[in-house]
């Protein structure tokens, strides 16, 4: 793949990864904890590993973001700290 | 940190690159004269289970014992889920 | 999630979006031999469209797709199926999980029976995941506060 467009990709990766540990609103935390997981798949893809992209996309922006949501729901949506 | 960090990338620097048919882990035989396993599954897995895509014969044939853990565990997780987050019924 | 929502529009493009989903799902499964899927990747998505309605149809609606009852019994059967394909192949004469000996009719050579297998198992897998994915949704979203 073009060396650029995988530079681009650390940089979402990154900037998620920190967006997702210092919000306060913890809805905005699992957005952006999807849009890492979305850009880690798109990277494995790039790697060449297809089926660990494919699990990571189905798993880990689908079914995790929806249990987080739901936890959430039941609990407060800002956090203490 | 930042030394750490340092480290790492300093560690990285030597790594082989990516997809080069060069490598140890691509070659016959291992540097202690062994066959290399993954080399036999690349080569043997469409004549072993007539499948094309190697992934699919790998995890379900080769490593078929470690996919059955997996599920176990699995299956662990949700009857833990099952356990802890049941419905109570009021005495 | 617990009630039913207001908006007619989440639901009516829910039920729209969910039997797509499942058709992908069951692609996934059963052309994983050609393509890259398999059984986790194909029970995810299973899992995902039936999560979808519950999500936006509430109990109501979603106790006419997959019923609350099922999914412990659909995930014992998932991880049986994939354990009794281990113990057929020992009662036939081979190793665990060597699907070389596997009583498929039609006298097939050692390299198709392995195919079939490999199916076999790939659906016990998808099943298991599907049903142990809604049990989580189901007890997380009932909780302990449920009336």
């Amino acid at each position: 793949m073009i060396w650029e467009v995988e530079l681009i990709l650390y940089m979402f990766v990154i900037v998620a990864a920190i967006v997702a540990l210092e919000v306060k609103d913890l809805l905005t935390a699992v957005v952006s904890l999807t849009i890492f997981s979305f850009t880690m798949a798109l990277l494995f893809v790039a790697m060449g590993g297809i089926d660990v992209g494919f699990t990571e996309a189905v798993v880990g922006a689908g079914v995790t973001g929806i249990l987080f949501i739901v936890a959430l729901y039941q609990t407060t949506i800002r956090t203490n700290d | 940190m930042v030394a750490f960090a340092g480290l790492l990338i300093y560690g990285s620097l030597d790594l082989p690159y990516r997809g080069d048919a060069d490598n140890l882990m691509h070659s016959q035989r291992s540097i202690t004269d062994t066959v290399v396993a993954g080399n036999y599954f690349i080569q043997e897995a469409y004549n072993d289970a007539n499948t094309p895509n190697m992934v699919t014969v790998v995890l379900g044939d080769y490593r078929s014992i470690d996919t059955l853990g997996e599920q176990v565990v699995v299956f662990t997780a949700g009857l833990i889920c099952l356990l802890i987050l049941r419905r109570y019924r009021p005495i | 999630m617990r009630t039913q929502f207001e908006s007619p529009i989440v639901l009516l493009g829910s039920r729209l979006l969910s039997p797509y989903i499942m058709l992908f799902g069951i692609y996934v499964i059963f052309h994983g031999h050609y393509s890259p899927g398999g059984g986790f990747q194909g029970g995810a998505l299973l899992a995902s469209s039936v999560i979808l309605i519950r999500l936006s149809g509430g109990r109501i609606v979603s106790r006419l797709q997959v019923r609350e009852f099922f999914t412990t019994p659909l995930a014992a059967i998932g991880v049986i199926v994939y354990f009794g394909t281990g113990i057929v192949s020992i009662l036939f004469g081979s190793y665990f999980l060597d699907y070389e000996a596997l009583p498929f009719p039609g006298g097939l050579d050692p390299a198709a029976l392995r195919y079939y297998g490999i199916l076999v198992i790939e659906i016990g897998i998808g099943i298991a995941v599907m049903a142990i994915l809604v049990m989580i949704y189901d007890h997380m979203a009932r909780g302990e506060d449920y009336v």
